[in-house]
């Protein structure tokens, strides 16, 4: 099996993996995109051989896989901090949740004393306390 | 209080596994300050710090899960806002702030937004060494010279929020490390509030005391001056929308 078959078939792998995974909408577009476009980039790679080897003297580098390398090492460096990023976003969004609920129990809270009833304690969950920072 | 009997006031005690203090400190309160609401934020206490709140009169605030002191002040803030208070006064609920000194900084509310009860001011003694102490050094120095006053203990955790204060932190508390200290500062000033501070007495905390080993404050160091290079980088925000409840 020459190399160049190894790559093709890969990357018509990861495409199609991905496709499935939006399809059953298991993985959302936005983080999708990205392996989707690396899949492309490796078909195109694998088809035309040239064309790296073109790139890799057009940016100076002398053996044409260490571009291959390098743009792998950038390409994950790029996901770990889009995902980094997402990440705060997420937490950003989950504190501004758990202050709602805090204020809303409380709410609830003096709505059904004031309607008289008593109040039913709220149940905290001690085990997911991680000190923050 | 003094010079600034028109505001409602409330007292906010951001708590996290608080129970034994809690009881002294909510009673001194209620015994001095007997015209503030007080709220406690449980902030995801494994121990009954809910229980002893509600059983000592306090409003109760829980949060499902624990936040950080930013989260937990935010919280408190909106809370004062949806309830119709003017201003807003931070105290820990470990003991280590003395009720007796709101009044002094309420007091100063008639002419800033925020008054921080500064522990190193004229009375009280608060004794760090090595790099924490650098670290509160730098932070004072910059901050004092934005402020225009000379603070001397911005990363105090004893404030009083003035009513504009309380409508832009209900909206944006920030919830970085140091973010309810250092960046809530900045960006009160970078709006055009005012800070100022008024000395306070520290007291033996119940429980705990900040660390004092040397790799652990130099990380503090490092991480309070990044915080700070941050904040002051951050584009100034130029909207305070309000919050409605």
């Amino acid at each position: 099996m020459s190399g160049y078959l190894f790559a093709l078939v890969g990357a018509v792998v990861t495409l199609g993996f991905m496709v499935e995974l939006l399809r059953r909408r298991r993985l959302r577009e936005k983080y999708a995109a990205l392996w989707i476009t690396v899949a492309v980039v490796v078909m195109i790679g694998v088809l035309f051989p040239n064309l790296l080897e073109r790139a890799a003297v057009l940016v100076g580098v002398t053996l044409p896989i260490n571009l291959v390398f390098f743009l792998g090492l950038l390409l994950l460096l790029v996901v770990c901090v889009q995902l980094s990023a997402e990440v705060s976003t997420l937490e950003h969004e989950t504190q501004t949740l758990a202050e709602e609920i805090a204020l809303l129990r409380n709410r609830v809270e003096r709505l059904e004393r004031g309607a008289g009833q008593q109040p039913s304690p709220p149940v905290a969950d001690p085990g997911l306390g991680h000190p923050p920072g | 209080m003094p010079s600034a009997p028109d505001l409602r006031v409330l007292v906010v005690l951001p708590a996290w596994n608080e129970a034994a203090s809690l009881p002294a400190v909510l009673n001194e309160i209620h015994s001095h300050l007997p015209d503030v609401g007080v709220v406690v934020v449980n902030d995801g206490s494994a121990d009954a710090t809910s229980a002893v709140a509600r059983a000592h009169g306090a409003q109760v605030l829980d949060l499902p899960f624990n936040i950080g002191v930013g989260g937990a002040m935010r919280a408190g803030f909106r809370f004062a806002l949806a309830n119709d208070f003017d201003a807003v006064v931070q105290v820990d609920a470990d003991g280590q702030h003395d009720p007796r000194d709101v009044p002094a900084l309420l007091a100063q509310l008639a002419d800033a937004d925020i008054v921080i009860g500064a522990r190193f001011a004229e009375r009280g003694e608060y004794d760090v060494r090595g790099p924490r102490r650098w670290a509160m050094r730098v932070l004072a120095g910059v901050l004092s010279r934005m402020a225009r006053t000379r603070l001397t203990d911005t990363t105090s955790g004893f404030r009083a929020s003035g009513p504009r204060a309380v409508r832009m932190f209900a909206v944006h508390y920030p919830a970085e490390y140091l973010g309810d200290t250092i960046e809530s500062l900045v960006m009160a000033m970078r709006n055009g509030l005012t800070v100022t501070q008024v000395g306070v007495s520290m007291r033996e905390r119940s429980a705990g005391r900040p660390s004092q080993r040397p790799w652990k404050a130099a990380v503090y160091l490092m991480r309070a001056c990044l915080a700070l290079a941050i904040a002051l980088t951050r584009p100034r925000r130029v909207s305070v929308g309000e919050y409605t409840a």
